[in-house]
């Protein structure tokens, strides 16, 4: 077949969108070494110390990070599908106060089997609500908003009733070290952990079908269906990851604490909102990376552990992480003026 | 290539009837496409053209009548067995993913998997790459393949959804007015896709209101009133005067 038109039509993407493209994906870098470098150069000038060259500060730095990220990775399938769920925060406490209460019951076991046991029951009974969110959503149309603020509800009246109201301390071992322990000495081993979990969920968004197939369900429902995507299964499957990542949170927090909370995970819920936002996503759906959610729990995490380290009252860090993701969605915003305005597109 | 009495037909209407509630959006509706020919479809706002493309593309179902694919009956088949036996259809919003690039695209659904480490991998250089033959073969050329399509003019979108049809080998193509949100350039640009398109021996069915866009480009026209046919006429053989005619009732065949 003769294919080519000699007077094939080239079209020119004008370079301001170009650029501004390349802006939403750099600025949270920029403003990460940004606010990395203001710390450091803080440090030096009040105190004549590193900042970021003690091990110690990064390596709390790096664990209020992982917090954040943990309930923030599968937060990030839903952003980018256009929903929400407000669930995590209670699945988080949830997740936390079962696996104190399954370690508290069997002090006669092993420490590692019982704690083996309770991650086991944590992350099982975490599910259970990701399932109810995913066939609310999925299957009954509730709108996600709605269907996980009711199960915000639901969640959190079930974790105090299995917590009896209070902290269920526990005494263990293997989940204190699992908690506070340091490979080599050096690496946090929840941050270890949540490193691997964090691969595996770029490996998914970024390069497999299920992935792709969010970021088609949260650009345009309609043509994600005519192409054959089954978006039922899809958001099943992401409030699933969502359900998992936040009792994985819980997790880390009764390892790190010796302690499960009902409310473990609630003041976490609106930073991993907030990382995923600052980290690219859009507020309409559609895009956001695994890699900038990393970012933004970093950001936050540096601004949270910062403000405390240079003696500002931590009241700041609500102003500071309030104002960020401000910059965030303005950024977003005038992405998708600027593209109306040039190619008559949204 | 204009259809020849002769030519056995590649799609085939016949008797449908369709009716939602109320309305009787198709009634006892026959026809037939031949290979390579562009057939447009006309008729007032309601006139039920959409209605009909849509029970082509198995997004609707006929209550009677059958539809017929190289012999074989499709009125049951699903939208996307219809799509892969080669029917494509572009509806009038296009349904691409607006912040997907070209290339997923145009494999949306049947996509290109790699292996890397033993784990299934999508192939993005690979569709990327089919992406630009595809819309080279079109001829037109994007200077960014990674931009997501909705910072590309309407015309250039129009162009991706016909690439996909093409790259997928489609032998219908149908299009629910392709030209209604475009600009006049851009409008000159889809219809000389479609007659490239029918070069290559694609059928093509094409829903439009803009007489002076059928004239140009079909081959055979076929009218609807209220869900009825009006008329069936080679390009040739009729003018707008009479096509008007028959969209407003006055002339009636049968
Ligand atoms: N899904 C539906 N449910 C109920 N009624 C419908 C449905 N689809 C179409 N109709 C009705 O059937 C009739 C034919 O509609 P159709 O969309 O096929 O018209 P059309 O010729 O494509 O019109 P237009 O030029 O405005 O696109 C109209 O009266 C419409 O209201
Ligand atoms: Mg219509």
């Amino acid at each position: 077949m003769n294919s080519n038109r000699e007077h094939a039509v080239k079209s020119e993407i004008p370079l301001t969108l170009k650029l501004l493209k390349l802006l939403t994906a750099a600025w949270s870098w920029l403003f990460l070494l940004f606010i990395i470098a203001f710390f450091e150069a803080w440090s030096w000038k009040v105190y004549g110390r590193t900042f970021f060259g003690n091990l110690y500060n990064v390596q709390s730095v790096l664990l209020t990070a992982t917090q954040i990220l943990m309930m923030a990775l599968g937060l990030t399938f839903i952003i980018i599908s256009a929903g929400i769920d407000l669930s995590i925060g209670f699945i988080a406490g949830l997740a936390a106060v079962t696996m104190a209460v399954v370690i508290r019951a069997l002090p006669e076991l092993h420490p590692a089997l019982s704690f083996t046991l309770g991650i086991t029951a944590g992350i099982g009974i975490a599910l259970i609500p990701g399932i109810i969110n995913g066939w609310l959503i999925s299957r009954m149309k509730v709108p996600s908003f709605i269907g996980t603020l009711g199960m915000f509800g639901v969640t959190r009246g079930v974790a105090f009733l299995i917590a009896g109201g209070a902290t269920v301390s526990i005494r263990n071992s293997v989940a204190r070290d699992f908690g506070n322990g340091k490979v080599f000495d050096v690496i946090p081993i929840p941050v270890l952990v949540a490193i691997v979990i964090t691969l595996i969920f770029h490996y998914i968004l970024a390069h497999t079908r299920f992935g792709l197939y969010t970021y088609a369900m949260g650009g345009n429902i309609q043509s994600a269906i005519r192409a054959g995507v089954n978006t039922t299964r899809i958001t099943f499957g992401i409030f699933m990851l969502s359900a998992f990542t936040a009792g994985m949170a819980g997790i880390f927090y009764t390892a790190r604490f010796s302690a499960g909370a009902a409310d473990a995970g609630e003041p976490i819920l609106l930073n991993a909102v907030a990382a995923v936002f600052i980290g690219g996503a859009s507020l309409t759906g559609g895009s956001g990376t695994i890699a900038g959610t990393v970012i933004g729990a970093l950001i936050i995490a540096i601004i949270q552990f910062g403000l405390v380290f240079i003696g500002m009252p931590p009241f700041w860090q609500f102003i500071t992480v309030g104002l960020v993701i401000i910059i965030a969605v303005l950024i977003d915003q005038s992405r998708a003026n600027l593209a109306r305005a040039t190619m008559g597109a949204s | 290539m204009s259809s020849g009495e002769a030519a056995t037909p590649l799609l085939s209407v016949k008797n449908v009837c369709k009716r939602f509630g109320g309305t009787q959006a198709s009634r006892d509706l026959s026809l037939d496409l031949y290979p390579g020919e562009v057939l447009a479809l006309a008729g007032d706002n309601g006139a039920g053209k959409s209605t009909l493309i849509k029970m082509i593309s198995g997004v609707h179902q006929p209550d009677s009548g059958e539809i017929l694919y190289k012999g074989e009956t499709i009125s049951r088949r699903t939208p996307h067995e219809v799509r892969d036996l080669g029917i494509e259809t572009i509806y009038q919003d296009l349904a691409l993913a607006d912040n997907l690039d070209v290339g997923i695209n145009i494999f949306l659904g049947r996509e290109r998997m790699k292996r890397v480490l033993g784990l299934p991998v999508l192939d993005r250089k690979f569709m990327r790459t089919e992406a630009i033959g595809a819309l080279k073969h079109l001829g037109i050329e994007l200077d960014d393949l990674s931009m997501p399509v909705r910072y590309l003019s309407g015309g250039q979108r129009q162009a991706i959804a016909i690439s996909r049809a093409v790259y997928w080998k489609a032998k219908v193509l149908i299009m629910d007015e392709p030209t209604a949100a475009l600009g006049v350039p851009e409008q000159r640009e889809v219809k000389d896709l479609i007659k490239r398109m029918q070069q290559e021996g694609v059928a093509i069915i094409f829903i439009s209101h803009n007489l002076n866009d059928i004239f140009e480009v079909s081959d055979r026209i076929f009218v609807l009133e209220r869900g009825r046919k009006a008329g069936e006429r080679l390009i040739e053989n009729t003018n707008e005067d009479e096509v008007v005619a028959m969209m407003m009732g006055r002339i009636l065949d049968d």
